[in-house]
């Protein structure tokens, strides 16, 4: 099939061994495609390089957007549209406002956020992702290096995984 | 390498290796139903069945056939509801708050406590839909125009405040679980061969478990739990509002929103409990769900359900200091007048049975710590029943003091809520990992003990 790219695969067995590794690998100027592992694995990230996400201030700009909707809805529906007398009380008092501005933020904040997230991160049903060994979502962590993007022969990168304690390294096209 | 602390207890013990998480957990999953299991989903879907009839009757003949009466015009069904949606606390709060607090106890119990609180939800939320007697005129409790029904809705109300908070409790709750579960799902995807593997496949969301993938999801879980714990919080509190914004006696106190949460996280807490004790004997999952996690959950009991206990006296003697003469007949009447069977249950279950928790050879024992979570629930109805009947039941009128007796359709309705409640818990039991494997996985080297 055309557009597969050819990539170096290499298997660890340890979060922390392979925390170091990816260091270590990157030092010696290989670029890492993905590394997958079956849990979040704290500094993995650092280690690679990527800045932090940005998601919470997705999360803030959609909770001020529920807060500003719960506000608006309830002063037009009891102020503007249909004002009505209700035991004499005020038509807007801010006190009433709290709970269902509240729930409204809360609402807003966390399926924004998370839809956000589904749709960058591509986690949409019905799409076949890119496995380069099931093991990942086992007992596994694997590291992908893509051969195309890197200018190191297949040799010295397979290689460098080697030295760097990788239990098990093949080829894969994907 | 493993490293087994000295300070803190294992969270999992035998020994288990990654693989054997994986295993352990996707075996329930993968294998075929037990002829426990098909027992007791039988019993729901009959429990389901029969409560669906006396549903049909209430829907088709009206409210009439509930024994309420013109004095007494809340009672099982707002029972139900506070009770349900009560217990459906302690998912999220395990999940949200505990994540917060970084106790990582709360690995091996949160995907079925969520899960529970879902379910609850939804039988809290069927006791709403019921009690309006015409449930087909429920659109009236939104904010829609009004062509779409009688005016918009009135924000003066907490009955309304109420519509948005269980809402939008539930719908953040079953996101919050959706998330938990996505790279739980992609490990049977990745084990299951033809139809359940496409099934998997698209519940999995396309899940690869990439580095960049972790990085935003454990923001987003941390964000969402941010988020879910204020809203836990102000869900029981905007319930307790339902009464406490009332002038009835024995409702209108200021005391009611943090007794009421606590009272949640009691009940709930002792639910979650009843239902792990079962799960983990018939699932075989006692190296997760240790004793450690039981001890930590009676602990949670014991504090929340003396707050209650606090909470039982304060509003005796504020009855009594207060000096408002109905107030005080009110909690009187409470103690010892016709409905005294019912405060004193609530009593002996909710004040005194975890104070046996104090004692670590109790709470450290299943047997125990499985009749008193049965224990605390049976005392938390009778807590909504005696809050909401004996409060209604001697108005200010003499002439219209009754009582209420319940018919075969208040009583088929709450069979209807649990069989939904178990029906729900057993088919997600099934056919979804009951235990968040990515979550065990990532603390299985640091608090896993060594073989």
């Amino acid at each position: 099939m055309s557009g597969q790219n050819k990539y170096i695969v290499g298997i660890f067995d340890d979060e922390d061994v392979l925390v170091h590794s990816v260091e270590h690998i990157r030092h010696e100027g290989v670029k890492i495609h993905e590394v997958f592992s079956p849990f979040p694995i704290h500094g993995l990230d650092r280690a690679l390089g990527y800045e932090r996400s940005r998601i919470d201030i997705v999360a803030f700009l959609f909770g001020t957007l529920g807060f500003c909707l719960g506000i608006t809805m309830i002063y037009s529906m009891m102020a503007v549209d249909w004002p009505m007398n209700i035991g004499g009380k005020p038509n807007a008092a801010p006190p009433i406002f709290i709970p269902v501005t509240f729930e409204c933020t809360v609402l807003l904040t966390a399926y924004g956020m998370t839809l956000t997230f589904f749709v960058i991160a591509k986690l949409i049903p019905g799409f076949t992702p890119k496995m380069f060994d099931i093991r990942s979502t086992d007992d596994k962590f694997v590291v992908a290096i893509d051969l195309g993007k890197n200018h190191h022969t297949q040799e010295k990168i397979i290689k460098i995984l080697k030295d760097n304690q990788a239990s098990e390294v093949f080829e894969k096209e994907l | 390498m493993q490293v087994t602390s000295h300070v803190r207890a294992p969270l999992v013990t035998g020994g288990k290796k990654l693989h054997d998480v994986t295993e352990d957990i996707c075996k329930q999953v993968e294998g075929k139903p037990t002829n426990l299991w098909y027992f007791a989903f039988g019993i729901s879907v009959l429990a389901l069945a029969y409560g669906s009839f006396c549903l049909y009757k209430t829907w088709t003949v009206g409210l009439g056939v509930w024994g309420l009466n013109r004095t007494v015009g809340w009672a099982w069904d707002i029972t139900n509801f506070v009770w349900w949606v009560g217990i459906g606390h302690a998912g999220t709060l395990i999940s949200a708050v505990l994540l917060l607090f970084r106790q990582k106890w709360r690995t091996s119990i949160n995907r079925a406590a969520e899960a529970m609180t879902i379910f609850a939800v939804f039988c809290a939320g069927s006791f709403i839909l019921m009690h309006m007697g015409r449930t087909w005129l429920a659109n009236w409790a939104l904010p829609l125009p009004n062509t779409y029904g009688s005016l918009w809705v009135n924000f003066n109300s907490p009955l309304v405040w109420d519509v948005f908070a269980i809402s939008t409790y539930l719908s953040v709750s079953i996101l919050f679980w959706y998330v938990g579960l996505i790279p739980d799902l992609a490990t049977i995807r990745e084990r299951a061969t033809g139809i359940s593997r496409k099934v998997y496949g698209i519940l999995s969301f396309n899940w690869s478990g990439g580095a960049k993938d972790w990085q935003r999801y454990e923001q987003v879980s941390l964000i969402l739990a941010g988020v879910s714990t204020p809203l836990v919080l102000s869900v029981h509190t905007i319930v307790s509002m339902d009464f406490a914004t009332s002038v009835i006696p024995g409702w209108h106190t200021t005391i009611f929103p943090p007794y009421f949460v606590a009272g949640a996280i009691f009940s709930g807490f002792a639910m979650v409990l009843t239902l792990m004790l079962v799960t983990r004997k018939v699932f075989k999952l006692e190296d997760y769900v240790t004793i450690t996690h039981i001890e930590s959950m009676n602990k949670i009991i014991t504090l929340t359900g003396s707050i209650v206990g606090v909470a039982y006296i304060t509003e005796f003697f504020i009855a009594w200091y207060s000096g408002v003469e109905y107030e005080g007949y009110c909690f009187i009447n409470r103690a010892t007048g016709p409905y005294w069977w019912a405060y004193w249950s609530m009593m002996t279950c909710n004040v005194i049975s975890p104070q046996l928790f104090w004692i670590r050879k109790i709470r450290r024992n299943i047997a125990a710590t499985f009749v008193i979570s049965i224990i605390v629930n049976i005392g938390m109805w009778f807590e909504r029943f005696v809050i909401i009947v004996s409060s209604l039941h001697r108005d200010y009128l003499p002439s219209s003091w009754t009582m209420f007796y319940p018919t075969m359709y208040d009583i088929g309705d709450y069979i209807f809520s649990f069989g939904l409640f178990f029906t729900f818990f057993f088919l997600f039991a099934k056919f979804l990992p009951v235990i968040n494997m990515a979550e065990v996985k990532s603390v299985l080297k640091s608090s896993s003990a060594k073989k």
